[in-house]
């Protein structure tokens, strides 16, 4: 135990190691998320055969309102958009610029849940009231609650960026690149969420 | 996290032995401790699991349900399965052997995310005890592994939500792995070390890992569903509320079907390696091997529905997963023919561990026959749910994979602890095992085929004698653990010194010392470029140093 320490931070030292090392991390990141992106898969095609095949009484079918998704859409949109920015100011030495942009993606974030929040005490159905209701809240809560951690995550990498000598600077971009993934993650199982449950 | 491969020759010292018992209750991150943590633990579990088996099988002696009641027989069969799926078979094949051997055959000196490695290890202990104390308490679940609603949401909720958390957990620990070994197969590879030049338990390890990640996040969510159906009372898979069983049934049978192939895919690897060893010859047809590994891969993604012809599935879904359910039949039989071509004209030492192997082999083929049958809906929907499904199910997992981890356990010992196991007490349990384990479960095919249900305590008294004869074989089987225990605890304190390489093993976990130091070589991890050289004049290994300097080139 004591000899595989010394190891890694001999290893943190050397800077072609130091490549090496966040690369497997991204890697490990990467098949985790395709394992994350599997439960999703899971839900969807459970929504989609309940739709096929268990079709409701024609009096319970509800439309829902699409003005709030779409802002939520937006939201989460123009979120990845500005992390992207935090990550390419980090690698341009810009840290305030990255902490600015950090703290805009978290708000957009945490402005989703929100309306998210909203949107679940303004529709006219419970949780049980049907097998749609049940789906639509388990999708969209997991899905919330994917959000929720990764507006965490934002909020934990803005904090660790904001003293000079602290773990994210542009040497160590490792946890604010693994946020980012996580972040494009949830906002593409959005837009998908979003065509399977409010479009289709 | 990671450990690259710097080479660090100077600093060690000449033979690090292992520092005292303690480290294997400790959080250890040295993946060699890891792997013999999950073998232990997934050992101890397989005890209790046969402990209930037994209790099964004292059950069936008898038509009537006089030994338990019928609730607990449920639960007794529930844990049973439960257990021995995830708590021995899943963590043993893929995560002790996984993790001792696999950075050895990649020349790492670690898995890529030791700390990582060792949640996943720690999640299975607390997983398994919360599973068998839910007994103790509220009772256990009593919907058998595969908790079909609605008889998961009608039956007792705290056993079943316990059940829940506890596969949740385990199907957690599982991914972790799954991840590991992909990132420690793909991304660790010693320089110079190709794809196709790597054993074939890191093949079987990479398929295995990727089914592992792709299916069980969906039982995971699968899971999460039908705990919001027994607590919260939504109704997913409760046709009362407007449900649909058959959703359930399908996402669950798409992790448990890759699951069998999680049980039984590392246990051809690692017969791919003993093989090779003890008959002195390379391993026939490397390349078909590994492409073979690829096809059940992608194959046993698509046939899940095989297991619910009855569920009144359409005729096209019959038709598409019987095809696709007996094309697997040929990568798998490539994969046999290729062990057989192995031991073929080799100079076969006579061991446990190969006895064991060829007890693999056998099984196997029987089990795959079966599984071959059961494939083809007119004859599945006949025995769908009896003994047919049990006999078969258990010679794929125990006459397949149990057998396969003894054969493993006879033939990594000496590297494990630097002492050789004692043939004579190793035969003996082979016998016993592979007699009572036919015993066991060959008559239950002609049960099934009579109509014997399973999950059921009492049965129609015409089968009493056949199942007594089946119960004589478990006796048996459970009688057969003694030896195995007393030889592994005997020679671990007084059996000979194995010396380094007793089998003279070319792989790389043999190039090293017995038990291994804590970084696995002293100085530079060798490159071995051709695992299965055997019955070659001269020695295959390039020395690392050379091979360094080529690879710079």
């Amino acid at each position: 135990m004591t000899t595989i320490s010394q190891i890694e931070k001999e290893s943190d030292e050397s800077i072609s190691s130091e490549q090496e090392h966040s690369d497997h991390r991204l890697f490990g990141l990467i098949t985790f998320l395709i394992a994350d992106g599997m439960t999703f898969a899971g839900f969807f095609a459970a929504y989609l055969t309940f739709k096929a095949v268990n079709p409701l009484m024609p009096d319970a079918i509800y439309e829902l309102e699409l003005p709030l998704p779409t802002l939520n859409t937006i939201l989460l949109l123009v979120s990845s958009a500005t992390f992207h920015k935090a990550g390419k100011a980090l690698e341009n030495k810009h840290n305030s610029q990255c902490q600015k942009w950090l703290l805009v993606t978290a708000s957009l974030g945490i402005a989703f849940l929100i309306s998210q929040m909203f949107e679940y005490f303004t529709l006219p159905f419970g949780l049980t009231d049907n097998l749609y209701a049940s789906t639509f809240y388990a999708l969209t809560g997991f899905h919330g609650l994917h959000v929720t951690l990764g507006a965490i995550m934002i909020l934990i990498v803005w904090w660790q960026s904001r003293s000079p000598g602290g773990r994210i600077t542009s040497v160590n971009t490792f946890p604010l690149e693994a946020a980012e993934l996580y972040w494009h993650f949830v906002d593409g199982i959005w837009v998908i969420l979003f065509i399977i449950l409010y479009l289709l | 996290m990671s450990i690259s491969l710097p080479p660090k020759t100077e600093s060690q010292p000449e033979k690090l032995q292992p520092t005292g018992w303690l480290r294997y209750l400790s959080f250890s991150l040295d993946h060699k401790v890891i792997g013999l943590q999950y073998l232990i633990c997934g050992f101890v579990f397989y005890l209790i699991g046969g402990v209930l088996a037994g209790a099964i099988r004292i059950e069936l002696t008898s038509p009537m349900s006089d030994f338990m009641a019928r609730d607990v027989y449920n639960q007794v069969l529930t844990l049973h399965g439960t257990i021995m799926i995830f708590l021995w078979i899943v963590p043993v094949v893929n995560g002790a052997f996984g993790n001792y051997l696999i950075p050895f055959y990649v020349g790492a000196r670690d898995m890529a995310f030791p700390r990582l490695n060792a949640v996943a290890f720690w999640l299975i202990p607390p997983a398994g005890l919360m599973l068998i104390s839910s007994y103790f308490i509220n009772g256990a679940a009593q919907s058998g592994w595969t908790a079909y609603p609605p008889l998961s949401i009608t039956t007792p909720a705290p056993g079943q939500i316990v059940w829940i958390i506890s596969v949740l957990l385990l199907g957690g620990s599982s991914i972790f792995g799954g991840i590991n070994f992909i990132a420690t197969i793909l991304k660790l590879r010693r320089p110079g070390l190709k794809l196709m030049q790597l054993p074939m338990y890191c093949w079987a390890m990479l398929g295995t890992s990727i089914l592992v990640v792709l299916s069980t996040p969906v039982l995971a969510g699968t899971l999460i569903l039908l705990s919001f159906d027994i607590v919260a009372h939504t109704g997913f898979f409760n046709p009362t509320l407007g449900g649909n069983v058959i959703v359930y049934q399908h996402l669950f049978w798409f992790y448990s079907h890759p699951a069998v192939y999680i049980m039984v895919l590392p246990a051809f690897g690692l017969v791919s390696e003993i093989l090779p060893v003890h008959s002195r010859k390379p391993l026939f047809g490397y390349v078909t091997m590994v492409y073979s590994i690829m096809a059940i891969v992608v194959l046993g993604l698509v046939v899940w529905a095989h297991h619910m012809f009855t569920s009144g599935t359409p005729p096209w879904m019959r038709l598409f997963f019987t095809i696709a359910t007996s094309f697997i039949a040929v990568p798998t039989g490539i994969k046999f023919f290729n062990w057989v071509a192995t031991l073929w004209g080799g100079r076969i030492s006579i061991n446990s561990a190969i006895l064991f192997s060829c007890g693999f082999i056998v099984n196997f083929i029987l089990g795959g026959i079966t599984g071959v049958a059961l494939a083809q809906v007119p004859f599945d929907v006949h025995v769908h749910d009896t003994y047919f499904v049990v006999a078969h199910f258990h010679y794929i997992v125990y006459g397949g994979s149990v057998f396969v981890i003894f054969s493993s356990i006879y033939h990594w010992y000496p590297k494990f602890t630097g002492k050789m196991l004692n043939e004579n007490w190793g035969k003996l349990h082979f016998l016993m095992t592979f007699i009572g384990f036919n015993l066991c479960f060959a008559p239950q095919h002609w049960l099934g085929l009579n109509g014997m249900p399973r999950r059921v305590a009492e049965y129609d008294p015409q089968f009493t004698f056949v199942n007594q004869l089946s119960s004589m074989g478990a006796l048996l089987m459970a009688i057969s653990t003694l030896p195995f225990l007393w030889n592994v605890v005997y020679s671990f304190l007084k059996g000979e010194e194995s010396g380094d390489n007793p089998w003279e093993g070319l792989t790389a976990e043999w190039l090293t010392t017995s038990p291994p130091p804590i970084e696995n070589w002293i100085g530079d991890a060798p490159l071995v470029v051709e695992p299965y050289g055997y019955g070659k004049k001269e020695k295959p290994q390039i020395p690392s140093e050379t091979a360094m300097k080529e690879d710079k080139k």
